[in-house]
């Protein structure tokens, strides 16, 4: 990889050096009268530069994007007949050992003779590459740059023309979301729809039993595994639930006391300390519940005589309300404190007591933007993550008993990625058609929201 | 209308309404005046809810943190026998990196303790020192080879069991079977103490190791390192992208439909589950461009996905709150588009964007899951060196480490999420500043 940094680092000197030879050519063009120029000499660099640094750049993400493809297939066409026969699982095992040997992960000495032939010849292919690398880029770069100089002339527009490129850039970067959200639904789709030539979406969707694991073998019995979604969506919201009942209520009366009676003081206190409980990273949560909270509710139970799974849903959902308390409270604030002040002080004009006018008042007038902040807050305890995989079990139990194990969409998404190499049984691929599922109930719940809150947001504009 | 002076029947019966109006007012003001007070009081109650939730997760974690910041050493006396490490004499490293050091320690050990003789007793004293002491002691002699045929003294971990013995951790009054360490074990300990070998000293090892099977030597300097270097990928992509986006969206995009789908797309992007960012760098970066797995610039990109749209839209809002008068006066005196954008509305825009970046590191140095997904799991003992070293980051090493049912390792962990808590309210800490400093109100 240090092949590449090199070239980078070169391109970028030679970028520079275009840039100072287009301004002091520009310069000299005109013979020192700047006032002739269309633009300020530094354009006519930037220009410059700019001939030289974005082909070249071009050609390198390019070669770098296609170069392992090519190099393994001219690989796969020196091996021997007999290995180009194999099947392409064999042969992506064959290619992977001798791409240890090249590297030297594995010793060269306990490597078949064949092996050891191929990954020299893998070591040959990749310096040649790196040195093909690096002569076309740079003469590209070079090319470019005395195109750009040649092209320097009193008259050329190069501040336009420069300015054209930059707004191009700009757009490109604007575009990375667009790409993002692109890349997600592709991807989640197209591995989904592996899935689902697999296991039927009707099972996925409405079976009540999930047993991946059992697909591990496909000698066994029944080795397909049962994928139904049902005990995890099951899972996912009674631990959201007992989440929502956490943080909704404390949340909103944290806002309402803070916007309505705090003092200035105490808020600018209270405030900070609410960022802080927002700030504290999921996995931290995780800890807290898992070593903390879970064990806390066992003993407890055990007092009352109640039988309390140490991975019970109640300890995982308990602390992600509390995670989640700021994340209402600042949203639910934000809507409070939109409502006009007129509104309040009619309120008080009749009589009303300040607990009247909230519960009367503003509480109904701000109604549609906490129910859209709830929403989002819904939206948010789906998708988390680490709290759950530390204190929420692993077993699929359709159950509403919060004292008991759940599993939810999140945690199986984990379990069935982490540390699983083979990309086509449907135990992984379950995985991506689970993340499919979650992405469309968060964006369903986030678009809801959204639209609910800026509706609302205008209304008092 | 009658409009007699003297009061009619009806203006009575008006007067004893409002009367009885009145009296049923006061007589609701108590109640009223309560239930006002029972809502503030729910209102203080849940704001006292959230701060004791907070108090009580940082007194657990410091609680169960503090003790691994400290590390019990044992100090021993080790004979260096010139025909156990370097027979030939020719100071050889090849040979001197073979030799049998941990023969030596565990000599060391038993003349502390002659009366050890058995087999049995001979292990579970051993188990008192951590594996850890061989290699310190071939460190020793690879440094300096001279110092072969000396008696050296030589400061070893002491075993996770014997460190937790030395914390209070070990509750000698339960059963022998019950605990880690028997109660010959717990003598031999005590007799080392009072010969004053057994020194308790800042825990470097934390901080100089990467991760390791036994928890006296692991250390979170690997998980830093990935730390580093993931967020120096996602740094140096996501500033200037989100700065990008945001100048385009703000200052140069017509308003159509396209520019409001992207609005909306970014919109939601910040609502999706990092956990289909993971997804995302699974099923794109690493199965379709064939990148490596667990390495820091995988990691990287898939943060950078993943805080976009925070900073975008942080960056936005900044551009907005710089006044439209500044293009007006720069575009008046001829600058053009561009030159306005770049020479006059970003330079000012600036400390929000970098506070909004910052922000969004914080966000990403915390995130935990889209990790998981990319391998950045993997149990790594070597410090990476680089971004396509194979490592972990520290949200990660947290998780692993807290899984294991050593309580030494919890205790890590915990002294891990001090030192991310730590790293976290610095990064916070300068966003304020950064605000503070140069914020302008127009």
């Amino acid at each position: 990889m240090s092949a590449p940094l090199i070239v980078v680092a070169t391109l970028l000197v030679l970028t520079a050096v275009g840039f100072y030879m287009g301004r002091s050519r520009a310069v000299s063009t005109v013979s020192g009268r700047v006032r002739e120029l269309h633009s300020l000499p530094g354009y006519y660099g930037y220009y410059v530069a700019i001939w030289c640094g974005l082909p070249a750049l071009f050609v390198l993400g390019a070669w770098l994007a296609l170069e392992p493809t090519i190099i393994e297939s001219m690989l796969i066409s020196g091996l021997s007949e007999t290995a180009r026969d194999l099947t392409p699982q064999r042969l992506g095992l064959m290619i992977n050992d001798i791409r240890n040997v090249a590297d030297g992960n594995v010793s060269g000495a306990s490597a078949e003779p064949a092996i050891q032939a191929a990954a020299d010849r893998l070591n040959s292919l990749r310096q040649i590459s790196s040195i093909a690398l690096a002569v076309v880029v740079l003469a590209v770069a070079i090319a470019g740059l005395t195109y750009g100089r040649h092209l320097v002339a009193p008259k050329l527009r190069a501040r336009n023309n420069v300015e054209k490129v930059v707004t191009a850039v700009l757009i490109a970067c604007s575009t990375v979301a667009i790409l993002t959200t692109f890349g997600i639904v592709m991807s989640l789709i197209f591995e989904a729809g592996r899935f689902f030539t697999k296991v039927s979406p009707a099972e996925f969707l409405f079976g009540l039993e999930w047993s991946p694991q059992t697909a591990l073998r496909e000698d066994q019995v029944g080795s397909s595994g049962a994928f139904g979604a049902i005990p995890l969506l099951a899972g996912t919201m009674l631990i959201s639930f007992i989440a929502m009942c956490v943080a909704a209520p404390v949340g909103l009366l944290a806002a309402i006391y803070m916007s309505e009676y705090a003092h200035p003081k105490v808020r600018a206190a209270v405030k900070p300390m609410l960022e802080i409980l927002a700030g504290v990273p999921t996995v931290v949560y995780g800890f807290f519940a898992a070593l903390t909270v879970a064990p806390l509710f066992r003993e407890w139970g055990e007092a009352m005589g109640l039988s309390v799974a140490s991975e019970s849903a109640l300890a995982a959902g308990l602390v992600m309300g509390i995670m989640i308390i700021p994340f209402v409270s600042s949203l639910s604030d934000d809507v409070i404190s939109a409502v006009p002040q007129s509104m309040r002080e009619g309120s008080y004009g009749l009589g009303a007591t300040r607990s009247e006018t909230i519960k009367k008042v503003i509480f109904p007038a701000a109604l549609p933007g906490i129910v859209g902040g709830l929403l989002l807050a819904v939206s948010r305890a789906i998708g988390e993550t680490m709290i759950v995989v530390m204190a929420a079990g692993l077993a699929a139990n359709l159950t509403a008993n919060p004292l008991q194990a759940v599993t939810t969409v999140t945690v199986q998404i984990v379990t069935l990625l982490v540390g699983d190499q083979e990309f086509d049984s449907p135990k992984t691929l379950a995985a991506f058609a689970l993340g499919l599922l979650l992405f469309c109930m968060t964006l369903v719940l986030n678009v809801i929201a959204l639209h609910v809150v800026n509706k609302y947001r205008e209304q008092y504009e | 209308m009658n409009s007699h002076p003297t009061p009619s029947a009806g203006a009575i019966d008006a007067k004893e309404a409002g009367r009885r109006a009145s009296e049923a007012i006061a007589a609701s003001l108590k109640g009223r005046y309560a239930a006002e007070k029972r809502f503030r009081a729910y209102g203080i109650a849940a704001i006292v809810f959230a701060m004791l939730c907070l108090a009580t997760l940082f007194v657990t974690i410091i609680g169960t943190g503090l003790p691994a910041f400290t590390q019990t050493m044992i100090r021993l006396e080790v004979t260096l026998y010139p025909q156990d490490i370097d027979p030939d004499g020719n100071r050889d490293p090849a040979v001197l990196s073979r030799a049998n050091y941990r023969k030596l320690i565990q000599q060391s050990v038993l003349d502390l303790f002659p009366e050890v003789t058995s087999r049995r007793d001979k292990r579970a004293l051993m188990a008192l020192i951590s594996p850890g002491a061989t290699f310190d002691l071939r460190r020793e002699v690879m440094d300096d080879p001279s110092i072969i045929g000396q008696r050296v003294s030589l400061l070893v971990h002491a075993s996770d069991d014997a460190d937790q013995l030395e914390k209070g951790h070990i509750d000698a009054d339960l059963p022998e079977s019950e605990r880690r360490l028997n109660d010959k074990q717990i003598g031999w300990f005590e007799r080392l103490k009072e010969r004053g070998l057994v020194v308790t000293r800042f825990n470097t090892t934390l901080f100089t190791n990467g991760d390791s099977r036994s928890p006296e030597l692991a250390g979170i300097r690997g998980a830093l390192m990935g730390s580093l270097f993931t967020m120096l990928v996602t740094l140096a992509l996501s500033f200037p992208l989100a700065v990008g986006a945001a100048l385009y969206l703000e200052e140069f995009a017509p308003k159509n439909k396209w520019t409001q789908l992207i609005e909306v797309n970014i919109n939601n992007l910040a609502a999706v589950p990092s956990i289909v960012f993971g997804l995302l760098g699974l099923a794109v970066f690493l199965n379709f461009f064939g990148m490596p797995r667990s390495a820091p610039l995988v990691g990287g990109l898939v943060l950078t996905l993943m805080t976009l749209p925070t900073i975008i839209i942080a960056s936005r809002a900044a551009l907005k709150s710089v006044p439209p008068s500044i293009r007006e006066a720069a575009l008046g005196v001829g600058a053009s588009k561009v030159q306005t954008v770049f020479h006059h509305v970003l330079p000012l825009a600036l400390p929000g964007m970098l506070t909004g970046t910052i922000i969004g590191m914080a966000q990403a140095l915390g995130e935990t899951a889209p990790l998981l997904m990319i391998g950045m799991i993997a149990f790594i003992v070597d410090i990476p060196g680089g971004p396509l070293d194979p490592a972990t980051v520290m949200p990660v090493q947290i998780y692993l480490w807290s899984d294991l049912p050593e309580r030494a390792f919890v205790e890590r962990a915990s002294a891990a999420i001090m030192v991310l808590l730590g790293f976290l309210v610095i990064m916070n800490a300068l966003a304020v500043l950064l605000r503070k400093r140069f914020e302008k109100k127009w």
